[in-house]
């Protein structure tokens, strides 16, 4: 494991707190959306857009900039708030998620949200999707590096195995995915809906070179990032172990919290918990 | 006004499914992680042995269902209209229609008033979808006593169905005496007019009862037809109001293309009717995030929209 500065990582874990504010209060305002899953995306996405990926909130459609696809697009409200953190948009925008004319849609749409990549909503897309924009970057001889982030529950989907086989024959090695690991899917834990297990051994046998950490440990996340340009030829799954509705002691591996959004005292409960976990982070740098 | 009833379809068809169940053996039910939606966890409650939940992987869903009806079983597969139809099209087309299958796929989530969810969940092009596959027979009930009727008979006649209902409450259109002389492939005046036919289908009849409220008002007497099947369609209902009125409108929750005002498109189109003539629907675009009302006002398809549109009409 790299040493990684101590106050940098705090600067990230901050990030990560006020990413979750702004994904409640969003969810909050627009009565309706997906706390849980946007919840466990955070830290990865955190780490994708303050530290690891090359972009340019200025210049969006920059040919040689690292791409993200948000493969499980309900959790939009967690790409939103990175976006305009990173400074895509203005943070206002973020108040208006959801609602008739705003630009923020329900789920990811790359033809009006700037630094949107691929629109997204229905599940099992975006991984083949990204084998297209990583395919692209070989032939253009770009050295841009594509993300992608899958639920769980998400590879349920063919799709995603179809994807998974071509990443691996076409050696996509400049390609990294994220498996949001948390257990649940909508109808239940996603061992009684569909059996996954074991995911390590199934993405191995697909040519994947896996890595499986604690997905809320940014350190963790920056080094299993790193060892990409160890590995030479290979698509690389990290399988982020997380929890759903991290954050919000109520909504951690609650299922009500799939598809339900705080009410007006679930709303104040879970900005209080997470102005405390900011305030102490805050104390410490 | 009185105060409108409100039932949602979709406890109509769980409830439904629960029946049937009891009724007949035979009855198997399959979901892709959506059944507290769609309301087919009713039937896995009951009959867990004959409930197949799926997982999100919906032309799986699709294919299975195939092979579970071609032994016997009449499948109900249920899921958002958006991932029941598009994303499993040639499943469908294949292992459904062609092979003539006994599977009824039953899709929640229809329509722009999915709402805040946007367009990549509001699924305006379903009807368009089934109605061109051969032997398949396309149903959009408008509340949920006809919710209740047509799932009936989906169970009880053969062959390929699709239906599509949508997300939210609607108000009760019918007594449980009228219930029982809803027939596929027969459409419903539910109210009389003399000089304009509003053709509407599924969460838009309500709205069309509406609109002739109003134009009642300014004199204009608007009749409404509930045309729950839109395949096969009752062209002699079509025909009938073309001879009765002197106008005519359809009005969906769907794209204009393709759907109900396609079909009676062509039936008029083929019949030489001099009609004057307008779809009501969706325009050929993506619609976006919002509030069902704030939508429907948006995108025209308002009670008070489709009054206008009719009042410009008959000018
Ligand atoms: C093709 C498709 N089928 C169904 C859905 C409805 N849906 C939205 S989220 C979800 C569950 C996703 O579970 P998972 O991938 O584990 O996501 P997470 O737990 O991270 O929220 C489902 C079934 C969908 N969006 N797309
Ligand atoms: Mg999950």
């Amino acid at each position: 494991m790299k040493h990684h500065d101590e106050a940098f990582i705090r600067q990230l874990d901050l990030m990560a707190v006020k990413i979750r504010k702004h994904i409640i209060e969003m969810l909050y305002r627009a009565k309706s959306g997906h706390p849980g899953g946007s919840l466990s995306a955070v830290e990865a996405i955190v780490t994708l857009y303050f530290h690891h990926m090359r972009h340019n909130p200025q210049d969006p459609n920059d040919p040689n900039r690292d791409r993200f696809i948000l493969s499980k697009g309900h959790a939009a409200p967690t790409l939103y708030a990175a976006l305009a953190e990173s400074g895509y948009f203005d943070v206002e925008e973020l108040l208006h998620l959801r609602q008739i004319n705003s630009m923020l849609q329900g789920h990811p749409v790359c033809t009006h949200i700037p630094g949107v990549e691929a629109s997204t909503g229905s599940l099992g897309h975006g991984l083949s999707f990204a084998n297209g924009v990583a395919l692209a970057g070989k032939l253009d001889k770009k050295d841009y590096r594509v993300y992608v982030m899958v639920g769980d529950g998400e590879t349920d989907e063919g799709q995603i195995w179809e994807a998974a086989a071509a990443a691996s024959h076409y050696k996509l090695d400049n390609l990294t995915a994220f498996l949001d690991r948390n257990f649940l899917q909508i109808d239940g834990n996603t061992e009684d809906v569909l059996r996954l297990e074991s995911i390590q051994e199934r993405w191995r046998a697909f040519g994947w070179h896996v890595l499986e950490i604690d997905g809320h440990d940014i350190e963790a996340i920056i080094d299993a990032l790193l060892m990409d340009s160890e590995q030479k030829n290979q698509p690389k799954m990290i399988i982020l172990n997380t929890v759903k509705g991290k954050g919000v002691s109520f909504m951690e591996n609650n299922i009500d919290f799939h598809g339900v959004p705080p009410n007006e005292m679930e709303y104040k409960l879970a900005m209080k918990e997470l102005t405390l976990v900011e305030r102490a982070l805050e104390a410490s740098l | 006004m009185t105060i409108k009833q409100m039932a949602n379809p979709r406890d109509a068809y769980g409830e439904t499914l629960v029946s049937l169940g009891e009724r007949y053996q035979n009855i198997v039910v399959l979901d892709a992680d959506l059944s507290k939606s769609t309301k087919t966890i009713l039937f896995a409650k009951k009959f867990p042995d004959r409930f197949f939940e799926m997982g999100i992987a919906e032309a799986n869903m699709i294919s299975t269902a195939a092979g579970l009806a071609s032994c016997g079983k009449t499948a109900f597969a249920s899921t958002f209209a958006v991932f029941a139809t598009g994303r499993v099209y040639d499943q469908i087309r294949m292992d459904v229609a062609y092979s003539n299958t006994n599977v009824k796929i039953f899709a929640t989530h229809g329509g722009i008033s999915v709402g805040k969810d946007g367009a990549s969940h509001q699924m305006i092009e379903d009807i368009a979808l089934m109605r061109v596959l051969p032997n398949m027979t396309v149903l959009a009930p408008s509340d949920a006593s006809e919710t209740r009727r047509l799932v009936e008979l989906m169970a009880t006649t053969p062959g390929p169905m699709y239906a599509r209902i949508g997300r939210a409450n609607a108000p009760v259109l019918y007594t449980s005496d009228e219930v029982e002389d809803i027939a596929i492939g027969k459409g419903i005046i539910t109210r009389e007019g003399s000089d304009v036919s509003i053709i509407a289908c599924g969460t838009m009849v309500d709205q069309a009862i509406d609109a002739a409220a109003r134009l009642s008002k300014r004199g204009v007497s608007a009749r409404v037809v509930d045309m729950h099947t839109i395949k096969p369609l009752d062209e002699r209902l079509v025909l009938k109001c073309v001879k009765d009125t002197k106008a005519m409108v359809t009005v969906e929750e769907h794209s204009i293309i393709g759907g109900l005002g396609g079909a009676v498109s062509e039936v008029l189109a083929e019949h030489q009717s001099k009609t004057r003539f307008q779809r009501i629907g969706v325009q050929d675009m993506f619609c976006e995030s919002g509030e069902p009302d704030e939508l429907f006002e948006k995108y025209k398809l308002s009670a008070k929209h489709i009054a206008k549109t009719i009042t410009t009409l008959l000018k």
